[in-house]
């Protein structure tokens, strides 16, 4: 703020502004997304990077789509709808047919988001809602895995990919179970430098672990998530699991194990920290992570699924208002109930 | 004065078919509209018996209108409408087993069917016996399009296929959710979606129709 003479500075009101706007924060996310973005085409080539435009595709055309014609620049400007795009990408799996990425993004965007009233006013993560949406209607293409290769095979592209809209092609057989399905389903361990690597099967952005702490703690230090929550969550897992591991060994994955696999850590800090969903009071954000934490376990082990992130991000959402509605902080000076 | 009468009888038809949909604007009935919709023969079934039950008890219970005591009308309703759920029932039982048999508990469940009982108490006791079944007429038409629509789009997108018989060939990849109970709450929100859309539209051009001619 310069103005010619120092000493007389004319200016209305609000005098301190705040930086975070939603292009910003926006911003900021797709910033910390970005190396697991690039880690999922490294590992999964051309394939992963056709679905992921898709969806972003799908979501932006369906944003566009149903916003007022004045208000599209604006909308479309702020980045939540490429972000909510991205995100979904992020977690389906490579091989999938790009027409159900699209209608995922769609769904995203149109029934996630637009329909609860637009930007910050949806109950649940708007990605997450495709997610469910493309698992419950697609459930035998969601959960065909193909198994991470390299920057050598980038051009290999699955022929599922490109089945034409409302088709399928017969899956090409190179499939691979994703670590938590061994684990699930033949108790076999995988190691934990894959994990951390992400040279495993499984969504195209979920499978780095390193790289999706890296994103986090780039978030953590721009302040556009609320630490408690990716922390609770983490740690209500460790806890947990730690129990199941000292009383089967053999039939429970270990901790570290349960953190770095499947999508709990982008889960942790890129879906349950979204600002609408997620509990606003601090106590709040410790209840929130605590319930993600335990019904991920819970599901993981004695449910029919191997993953459940998606399940128990989702369930949280919608416990969010009650949670907000119990941990209002008292009001200063008055009584201990806050009235 | 009799072409007066005319558009009374035809209006009173097509409200129940389209301004005042049952299930599309009054949002009644949602049980088997979301329980039975998963394919369109189905979806059919339902809504033919309720269309029976609904003009026969409209028929009765207004032809006993002046009998009824105010005190236990409702009860004499169910008592009626009850009794052609049975009808229907068995008469579903003998000649269509499978779809009977598909439709389960739901048959019974006429009964309880609030848009019955609703015309019942809100039209065919203060009416006469003719507008009173084209009341019934109306509401059931609507009723039995709103299932139609329903069930045809599930099992459309859901097996790929309208009465079973396939739409798409071999390699259509069936959407699951749409034949599961998620699939009928979100076809059945869309739908209501496109509709109030339609009717907004609609009111909206009306507007701008009368402001033009009063300018």
């Amino acid at each position: 703020m310069s103005t010619e003479d120092p000493r007389l500075l004319l200016q209305a009101a609000p005098l301190l502004k705040q930086q975070l706007t939603t292009r910003g924060a926006m911003l900021d996310v797709l910033l910390a997304l970005l190396p697991a973005t690039l880690a999922g085409l490294w590992f999964f080539g051309l394939s992963g990077l056709l679905v992921l435009t898709a969806s972003i595709l799908g979501s932006i055309m369906t944003e566009w789509f149903f916003t007022p014609e004045e208000a599209r620049r604006q909308h479309l400007l702020d980045g939540s709808g490429f972000l909510t795009g991205l995100l979904l990408g992020l977690t389906l799996p490579p091989s999938l047919p790009l027409w159900m990425a699209f209608i995922g993004g769609a769904v995203s965007i149109g029934l996630g988001k637009l329909i609860w009233g637009g930007l910050g006013q949806n109950l649940f993560n708007p990605a997450l809602v495709g997610r469910a949406f493309l698992l419950a209607t697609f459930p035998n293409a969601m959960t065909t895995w193909s198994p991470a290769g390299g920057p050598a095979d980038f051009f290999q592209l699955h022929a599922s990919n490109l089945a034409l809209p409302f088709m399928h092609v017969e899956y090409d057989g190179v499939s691979a179970a994703t670590p938590l399905g061994l684990m699930k389903f033949e108790y076999q361990d995988t190691s934990l430098s894959n994990l951390l690597i992400g040279n495993i099967s499984g969504c195209i952005g979920e499978t780095s672990g390193l790289l999706l702490l890296l994103g986090g703690a780039y978030m953590l230090w721009r302040r556009v998530i609320d630490w408690r929550i990716p922390a609770s969550i983490l740690l209500s897992v460790a806890a947990l699991t730690t129990v199941f591991y000292l009383v089967g060994p053999d039939r429970y994955p270990g901790p570290l194990f349960s953190i770095l696999a499947g999508s709990l850590l982008i889960g942790a800090f890129y879906m349950a920290t979204d600002p609408v969903s997620s509990p606003i009071t601090p106590r709040g954000a410790w209840i929130f992570g605590i319930g993600i934490g335990l019904l991920v376990v819970l599901i993981r082990i004695f449910g029919g699924f191997p993953e459940g992130v998606m399940y128990a991000i989702l369930l949280m959402n919608a416990a969010t208002p009650l949670i907000d509605r119990y941990t209002q902080p008292r009001v200063f000076g008055r009584g201990g109930a806050g009235r | 004065m009799v072409r007066k009468k005319q558009e009374d009888v035809y209006q009173e038809f097509i409200k129940g078919l389209w301004r005042d949909n049952p299930v599309f604007v009054q949002v009644l009935g949602m049980c088997p509209m979301l329980a039975v919709t998963n394919s369109a023969v189905n979806a059919l079934a339902m809504g033919g018996a309720t269309f029976f039950v609904l003009v026969a008890s409209s028929f009765l219970v207004s032809s006993l209108k002046s009998w009824i005591p105010k005190q236990v009308r409702i009860s004499t309703y169910i008592i009626i409408i009850a009794t052609f759920v049975t009808v229907t029932d068995f008469t579903l039982e003998a000649l269509v087993p499978t779809i009977h048999k598909e439709l389960g508990a739901f048959i019974p469940l006429i009964v309880a069917n609030c848009m019955i009982l609703g015309r019942q108490e809100a039209f065919a006791s203060r009416n006469s016996v003719k507008l009173a079944v084209i009341d019934a007429l109306g509401m059931a038409s609507g009723f039995l399009f709103a299932l139609f629509a329903l069930g045809s789009v599930r099992e459309i997108l859901g097996e790929g296929a309208l009465f079973g018989v396939p739409l798409f060939g071999p390699h259509f990849e069936p959407w699951v959710i749409m034949i599961l109970p998620p699939g009928g709450f979100l076809t059945l929100g869309l739908l209501l979606l496109f509709f109030n859309w339609v009717k907004e539209r609609k009111d909206r051009l009306a507007a701008q129709l009368a402001e033009g001619e009063a300018s």
